[in-house]
């Protein structure tokens, strides 16, 4: 039985992604499976945490999404529609024309993407010039000052090279130059990685705050639960390219569904808690090109029964806005039907 | 009393700023540590906390010899490291072991396992033999759960995992039978679950085999899994110290407050009202008058600007160097 579920049907979503699958090709060896059937909404104005451990597919699927995959990755099925434009259609063309404007994506250590030699205001210009139509210096200069004051940089350093500034004032700047085209959603690749605790929280205040001004909406992949927990509204946690288990924050924390929840949460340390022992998932997540025959967790799961072993779990639905991939959803639900 | 493995007294550490090479004796320095004081004892683990620039990581090259102190003295074992010549030294660093933050780039990837971990018996001429010292590598790979081990020793660095690279990191670090271990950042580039395991080894090392562990982050969200006693530094210098139940439930210092207020809630229940302190750490050229900390701190008088506050009891076994903690 496989649940199809639109969670919040009640609204338009801004994006709809519906059973998006992205295969990586090597002509030396079986393509791997990085995406499968990954379903999703993003409301406008809402915060979305993507979230598992490295290799389970959350920056293939931001990259599907933006349509930059790299050129051995093949969108194989799916659609994603943003504002009910089906995206995947769109010729290269025409999705350059959307890419930054209404998508845009703060990647991965960026700060040190920044170019050494040309100064922060000097690339942010050439953000707003490549993308907006707008080519009067003025205008430009003007709209590098609104960008710099959004995010909290001082405009008397416009002119100052990114070696002059800190690593939380370049992320800020990167920042600035995603929101450089008044995107309507920003992802944001694991934007505080790099950075300080005390820096990482006035990132995720000023990302909170643009949140609330600019209406925007966030997908926001990490693998820190603490992160997501302060900052979305809802969180999709992914397992070897599948989805295991999407629902609002305070389900995934308080009545997670999928053992790999459950598992991550127990591993993540309670600074209030100390000396306790942090619970650990032996193994790693599974290559890729070489699957499990059933459930993609099931080599790692303390709850694998016999049928986790034969075939992958459906999503099933615990309630509208609640879905897990795992037998046990299943179990559970029969059990509770024969008591009702 | 019992003499502690470490004991550290009024450790300093300038770095000398400006033109040198003109012959002129330099006039600035950056205070990266700075009267810095505390004891550490065997099998005990004392989590050293602050942010980038606080000197926490200077202090760690200067345990280890690769700085040199400006004053102070660093006792490991009763002997005077500070003053100590270089063969003291030599026989002391077998014994202080150092894990590094990135396990991507402190291995050498064209060594295999075996040969790396196997290094320091040849740089400290430990064992005179090859089987000797496959046997001890052996060793050190299963303490530090890579099992079983020689599955493990033909491999080179890019085969393994993130976990699977820092646990051989601790490896090279074990085959010594180290007395003090000193990680800088051991487990933030590690995924949560592999950081889950990492930090449970070094638990578990601290316990069984009694080795004490000085452990560095800027991360309050991960010390609470490993360490009995935390010291937050600020500017070169600990501005609160204490056993970490204290500290983590009650921490006295505004800077310390304000670091455990933004480590991400486990729960969004749990989300609480964040102290966040604006700007960076200021220049430790140009140090601020007074307390250091006081341009930052939401609670700074008037008299902050002028007072250097020294660190001082407050209860329990917990200490901090602000003249506003016990004030009504």
């Amino acid at each position: 039985m496989m649940t199809e579920v639109t969670p919040r049907a009640r609204q338009q979503p801004l994006l709809e992604v519906k059973r998006l699958s992205v295969d990586y090709v090597d002509p030396s060896q079986p393509p791997a499976q990085a995406l499968r059937d990954i379903t999703f909404t993003l409301q406008r104005g809402e915060a979305l945490g993507i979230v598992g451990e490295s290799g389970c597919g959350k920056s293939t699927l931001m990259l599907a999404l933006m349509r930059l995959l790299p050129a051995a990755g093949r969108i194989v099925g799916g659609s994603v529609q943003l504002d009910g434009i089906e995206l995947l259609a769109l010729a290269e063309r025409e999705m350059a024309a959307l890419r930054w404007k209404r998508i845009a994506m703060i990647f991965q250590g960026a700060m040190n993407a920044l170019n050494p030699v040309r100064t922060v205001g000097s690339q942010i210009a050439e953000a707003i010039r490549l993308h907006e139509d707008a080519s009067d210096a003025r205008t430009i200069d003007r709209r590098v000052g609104e960008l710099l004051d959004l995010v909290g940089i001082a405009a008397s350093r416009r002119n100052q090279y990114p070696f002059q500034y800190s690593g939380g004032m370049r992320q800020r700047a990167m920042i600035a130059m995603a929101l450089a085209c008044s995107p309507d959603i920003v992802i944001a690749d694991e934007p505080t990685t790099a950075l300080d605790v005390m820096i990482q929280a006035q990132i995720l205040q000023l990302l909170s705050d643009l949140r609330r001004q600019l209406n925007l909406s966030i997908l926001l992949v990490t693998h820190d639960l603490g992160i997501v927990a302060e900052l979305c509204d809802r969180v999709l946690v992914m397992y070897g390219g599948v989805l295991a288990e999407y629902a609002g924050v305070d389900a995934i924390y308080n009545t997670p569904a999928h053992p790999y929840t459950q598992e991550l949460l127990k591993a993540f340390p309670d600074p209030t808690r100390p000396m306790q022992r942090l619970a650990s998932i032996h193994g790693s997540p599974p290559r890729l090109n070489d699957l499990p025959p059933g459930c993609r967790f099931a080599p790692r799961c303390p709850q694998v029964f016999g049928r986790c072993h034969l075939t992958q779990p459906p999503v099933y639905a615990i309630t509208p806005d609640h879905q897990a991939s795992c037998f046990l959803v299943e179990a559970q639900q029969t059990r509770e039907a024969r008591h009702a | 009393m019992h003499e502690p493995l470490l004991r550290v007294r009024g450790l300093r550490k300038l770095f000398p700023v400006g033109r040198r090479a003109l012959g002129r004796s330099p006039d600035q320095f950056v205070h990266a540590v700075d009267d810095v004081s505390f004891d550490l004892a065997a099998g005990e683990a004392l989590a050293l906390v602050g942010e980038s620039g606080c000197g926490k990581s200077t202090l760690a090259l200067t345990l280890l010899g690769l700085e040199t102190a400006t004053a102070g003295s660093i006792h490991f074992e009763g002997n005077d490291l500070a003053a100590a010549p270089a063969s003291v030294w030599k026989a002391a660093r077998r014994h202080i072991q150092m894990i590094f933050q990135d396990p991507y780039e402190s291995l050498n990837p064209l060594m295999t396992v075996g040969e790396i971990v196997a290094e320091p018996l040849h740089v400290h001429k430990l064992a005179p033999n090859a089987a000797e010292r496959r046997r001890r590598s052996v060793a050190a790979l299963e303490d530090a759960g890579l099992k079983p081990a020689e599955h493990f020793l033909a491999r080179f660095p890019h085969e393994l995992s993130g976990g699977q690279r820092q646990r051989v990191a601790i490896a090279t670090a074990l085959v010594l039978e180290p007395r003090l271990l000193v990680a800088d950042e051991p487990v933030s580039m590690l995924d949560v679950s592999i950081r889950a395991e990492i930090l449970n080894l070094l638990a578990d090392l601290k316990m069984r085999r009694s080795i004490a562990v000085l452990f560095i982050t800027h991360d309050l969200g991960t010390v609470s899994a490993v360490a009995d006693r935390i010291a937050v530094m600020y500017l070169g210098r600990i501005v609160e110290t204490g056993a970490i139940l204290e500290v983590m439930t009650t921490p006295r210092h505004p800077y310390t407050q304000a670091l455990l207020s933004v480590v991400p809630a486990p729960n969004p229940r749990l989300r609480r009202q964040h102290i966040i302190l604006q700007g960076e750490t200021p220049d430790p050229v140009k140090l601020p008058t007074g307390c250091r900390f006081h341009p930052r701190c939401p609670m700074a008088v008037e008299k902050c600007r002028q007072v250097d506050p020294a660190l001082q009891t407050v209860g329990g076994t917990q200490a901090a160097a602000c003249i506003r903690v016990g004030e009504a």
